[in-house]
């Protein structure tokens, strides 16, 4: 620390600005006030930090090795000179003393002041875990932090950044460049959710994997491990992950300490008004420590407005402060990510949406009224600047909506907005379909030579018929060739979120080995952020059923009976439907059953017409206590309501009946035990009846076992129901085993093949009941290898929701948040523990 | 300000394209929702159709779809959208270090 005392000399008339903060706030309200009126203001900088005034947001290229220190410089030593600045650096302010308008600081040195600026910036949050004090854990704010990161990679081992921020990958990024072998603990399911959605967020996560991070998001870190000096991190579910560095960057807070013991305003940062002028007139305060109108700042941009406004008001400008939007860029070479505003959709909010998977690009622009309201783009980011700019500027932009998408070069092209006059002014030559190779004149040609519609296109000359990237323009070029009228329809998409159906989807998630949503969702081009009701549920079901026991079901895309294992009713209460099975009960079931009833104050219980009981009227609150009850007493979930297997119905069969044939009882028990639990495309029922009187309508079925003396009979496809649809026969077996495998078989066909919501009935209209029996029957060893996948997937599907709930989890579905009870005058609000 | 708002848990609880409920004495429940992107909405819990749990809906972009007869309602505003029209009332939010506050007046005035 070195310092040589100012003295006002008697001739000294300027008045004194104390400013305490040499960082990139301070500094540059100082320029500022100079620019304006150089002569005005004598002025002395406070720098906790013993360094001249450096570009905090550059410390990530010099922890990447990018850039040294000098580069990073904004203000050397010779500007401070030059403007007769007083630079007190290493030394803080400990104390301002507003009375008698002095500052002191650790060191022991008082000055007074005319006017004081507090840009005390923010100190990094640490998360209160045991052993965040140990040696070895540090945050990534100032330089001392990247010589201290440095100092660590030098030695080499692993890290662990706790944080998937912005500041989080940027460290992550430059110690995996220095060697270091680096795990990210996020606490979000997606990387910088703040900044990009979760399409983005995936993409990211992806690229950071790829390039050998190991990223782990939903991790909840419960302590850092050590003694003298961290050997770890522990996550609340039991992992540890070894590290000798851990960088914890999880967020900031604004600095208010000092000002808060000068007795100043202070809420979330040091209050101010739009002059930032505090709740004391002599003092102003700037940058990430203050609040204006119940914002604080983490980004050098509105900073940058303040300290206009700031100068403005302390030169009698008087201009004030107003804050507008963000954007924020990731500093990691060749990752390109960016986002700016507000892009949550909302209230009429449109999203226009371009995936290009095999580029790796993912564009959304959200657009509200023909403004632009929010970006994020991944991968390619050349636009950004010109989205935030009209973003900014609420330009409207009717006019490029329809090219906006595609970037400035595209939509400002005057007459080439119009994306058709864009197509029609290609070359012959220019490549339509990068995956196969397709020019624009081979697509003309094969639309000239009678392919009327995408599907034909893709049939013909492929083009589109990979990624399905091009596919708007394809439509472009049938609409240009044949005139709007006589494009032929192509088969029905899955929704309005994508232009595949429902089969392409399946197909190229088994072909491309896809593992999750926005997985999908990016590769296959999907237009809106997150999907919709329709395809969510449908995608979830597609990957679960390609993914037996890998798959992580995606409870938030699952219709609310799946997700409660209850149905919901028209007054937001659950009906309970314990499963019986094979439609056979006992004294201990039925008692427990009565005892819920009575228990819960079940205002109905009802025989279903799928021989079980209905207990309805439940609250969602008592739900688990309900089940635990269940539970006890032998009885599992019915996945009552789910598209599952719902019921097997029996008649009483030979034990009992003086016409049964087998035992359609007691298979049909064994059926319903081997089946129960299956994620299907729809709801899926079967049926054992002991002879040919059929009493328990095995012939309306999904699946319906007919049984004779000579063995089984096996139907497929009935549908009571909204259009009833008898079975068709498939085929007749001499025993139960063969039965089973059959019935085995067949639902896994059904559950490959058939798209989401379609049941058994309109499937085998669809398909045809010779293509089900061609892959049944001739070949045992494909059925039998239908079977075991059936079987396989079963392995990991038949646990019993209810029961996990009952041991707590996914508590939140069903207690509510909190309670509150109005009593005016005074609130009360008790939360839930 | 305590009095203004109410102060119902941390943003974490709500799980991310999803919803928890806030019970009031007396009232309707409102809803608190969590899109993918970590907006925070509340509205009244209950669909301008028929009266359905939007808090059991699918959250898909800025909106929820019912789960009694699948309408889509706005979460910034509460509107149906598409071909439905209807309003569910809107309970004012706003986040202060990671907690979520609801606006008392909103609570009470919706709920009542
Ligand atoms: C509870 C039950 C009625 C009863 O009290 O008996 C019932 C109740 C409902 N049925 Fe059913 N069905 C019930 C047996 C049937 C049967 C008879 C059967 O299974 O043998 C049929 C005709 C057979 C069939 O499915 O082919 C049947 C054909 C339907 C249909 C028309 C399906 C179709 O493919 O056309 C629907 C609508 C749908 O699924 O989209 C439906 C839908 C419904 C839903 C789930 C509507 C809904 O989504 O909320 C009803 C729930 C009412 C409620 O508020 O709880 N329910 N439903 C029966 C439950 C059986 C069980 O134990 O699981
Ligand atoms: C690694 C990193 C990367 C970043 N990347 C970006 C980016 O890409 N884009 C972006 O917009 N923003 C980025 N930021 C954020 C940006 O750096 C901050 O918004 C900005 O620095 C805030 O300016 P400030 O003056 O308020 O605080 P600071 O720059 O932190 O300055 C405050 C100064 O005050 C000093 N001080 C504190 N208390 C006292 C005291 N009592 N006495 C004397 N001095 C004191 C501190 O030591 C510090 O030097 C990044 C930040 C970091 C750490
Ligand atoms: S027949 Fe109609 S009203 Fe009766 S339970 Fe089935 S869906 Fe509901
Ligand atoms: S009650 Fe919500 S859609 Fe009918």
């Amino acid at each position: 620390m070195e310092y040589s005392p100012i003295m006002a000399s008697p001739t000294e008339l300027r008045e004194h600005l104390v400013v305490i903060g040499n960082g990139m706030a301070g500094c540059r309200a100082v320029e500022e006030v100079l620019a304006r009126d150089p002569n005005r203001y004598r002025v002395t900088i406070f720098g906790a930090e013993p360094l001249v005034n450096y570009n905090r947001i550059m410390l990530s290229p010099v922890l990447a090795g990018e850039k040294t220190f000098d580069e990073i410089v904004i203000n050397g030593a010779d500007w401070y000179a030059d403007n007769a600045i007083t630079l007190i650096s290493g030394d803080p302010v400990t104390a301002i003393d507003r009375e008698a308008r002095t500052v002191t600081s650790q060191a022991g040195v008082t000055l007074g002041y005319d006017r004081l600026l507090i840009a005390t910036g923010s100190d990094p949050f640490i998360i209160p875990v045991p052993g965040r004090d140990l040696p070895g854990v540090i945050s990534f704010r100032d330089m001392k932090d990247v010589d201290h990161m440095l100092a660590a990679a030098a030695r080499g081992g692993s890290a662990v950044v706790i944080g998937g921020g912005l500041l989080g990958l940027e460290a992550a990024h430059g110690l995996s460049l220095r060697g270091m072998k680096v795990t990210v603990l996020h606490i979000m399911p997606t990387l910088m959710e703040r900044q990009l959605d979760e399409a983005a967020g995936w993409l990211l996560k992806q690229a950071l994997e790829a390039r050998g991070q190991t990223v782990l998001t939903g991790a909840d870190t419960a302590a850092i491990l050590g003694d003298s000096h961290v050997t770890g991190v522990a996550l609340k579910d039991g992992t540890e992950i070894a590290a000798d560095l851990v960088v914890m960057a999880v967020g900031i807070r604004p600095c208010t300490a000092l000002a808060r013991a000068a007795g100043l305003e202070v809420g979330r940062g040091i209050k101010v008004d739009d002059h930032m002028v505090t709740s004391d007139p002599r003092v102003l305060a700037v940058g990430e420590c203050v609040e204006h109108d119940g914002q604080v700042y983490g980004l050098v941009a509105p900073l940058w407005d303040m300290c206009r406004a700031l100068a403005d008001g302390l030169t009698d400008a008087h201009s004030g402060y107003r804050p507008s939007a963000t954007s924020t860029k990731l500093k990691v070479a060749g990752l390109d990510v960016f986002s700016a505003g507000d892009f949550s959709g909302g209230d009429g909010a449109e999203d226009i949406v371009l995936r290009d998977a095999a580029r790796g690009i993912y564009k959304r622009v959200v657009v509200r009224g023909d403004r632009i309201v929010g970006a994020v783009l991944y991968g390619d980011t050349a636009d950004g600047n010109w989205y935030f700019d009209l973003l900014k500027r609420q330009e409207d932009v009717a006019d490029i909506r329809d090219a906006l998408i595609f970037g400035q070069a595209f939509a400002s092209g005057g007459g080439q907005a119009d994306p058709k006059a864009a197509v029609a002014a290609l070359s012959d030559d220019a490549e339509i379909c990068g995956c196969n190779g397709v020019t624009k004149g081979k697509v003309v040609a094969c639309i000239a030579g009678g392919a009327h519609s995408v599907d034909a296109v893709r049939g013909t000359c492929k083009a589109s018929a990979s990624c399905g990237s091009c596919t708007n323009i394809v439509e472009s070029l049938l609409a240009l060739t044949l005139g709007e009228g006589a494009v032929e329809a192509g088969p029905k998409t899955m929704c309005k979120c994508t232009s595949f159906g429902h089969d392409d989807v399946r197909r190229e998630i088994v072909a491309q080995g896809m593992r999750s949503i926005p997985e999908v969702m990016q590769k296959l081009h999907w237009s809106t952020p997150d999907g919709c009701s329709s395809c969510r549920p449908a995608l979830n079901y597609y990957l679960l059923c390609a993914l037996p026991g890998e798959y992580k079901d995606d409870q938030q895309s699952r219709f609310v009976n799946e997700r409660m294992h209850a149905n919901i009713q028209k007054d937001g209460t659950y009906s309970v439907v314990p499963r019986m099975w094979g439609g056979l009960t006992n004294p201990r079931e039925l008692r427990a059953i009565a005892d819920v009833v009575e228990k819960y104050d079940a205002p109905m219980v009802k025989v279903t017409g799928g021989q079980r009981l209905d207990i309805f009227g439940i609250k969602k609150e008592d739900l688990p206590a309900v089940w635990a009850d269940l539970n006890a007493a032998g009885m599992v979930s019915g996945h009552a309501y789910g598209k599952s297997l719902r019921t097997v119905k029996t008649c009483v069969g030979s034990e009992w009946c003086r016409f049964g044939t087998q035992d359609s009882t007691g298979f049909g028990v064994k059926i319903e035990r081997a089946t129960w639990g299956s994620w299907m495309p729809h709801k899926f029922k079967i049926a054992v009846s002991g002879c040919p009187r059929n009493c328990a309508e095995a012939t309306i079925k999904d699946f319906g076992v007919v049984c004779v003396d000579s063995g089984y009979e096996c139907h497929v496809g009935g549908n009571g129901g909204i259009k009833v649809r008898a079975t068709d026969l498939l085929c007749k077996v001499a025993t139960e085993a063969e039965a089973m495998e059959m019935c085995a078989a067949f639902i896994q066909l059904y559950r490959e093949e058939a798209r989401y919501l379609e049941r058994t009935a309109p499937w085998i209209e669809r398909v045809g009941l010779a293509y089900v029996q061609s892959r049944l029957l001739p070949d045992a060893e494909a059925r039998a290898e239908l079977a075991a996948r059936f079987f396989h997937s079963q392995s990991f599907s038949q646990d019993d929701p209810w029961a996990a709930r009952v041991e707590g989890a996914e508590r939140e579905m069903h207690a509510p948040m909190a309670r509150f009870t109005p009593v005016p005058p005074v609130p009360a609000l008790e939360e839930m523990a | 300000m305590i009095g203004d708002w109410l102060d119902i848990g941390w943003v974490d609880e709500i799980p991310v394209r999803g919803s928890r409920t806030v019970q009031v004495e007396g009232g309707d429940d409102i809803a608190v929702f969590r899109t993918g992107e970590g907006k925070v909405f509340a509205l009244l819990d209950r669909c301008p159709h028929k009266h359905g749990r939007l808090s059991q809906g699918i959250v898909h972009g800025g909106a929820v779809a019912c789960p009694l007869h699948n309408w889509r309602i706005s979460l910034a505003t509460g509107e149906a959208l598409g071909e439905d029209r209807g309003c569910t009332p809107v309970v004012p939010v706003k986040l202060s270090g990671g907690r979520v506050l609801i606006c008392r007046a909103a609570t009470l005035k919706a709920a009542a």
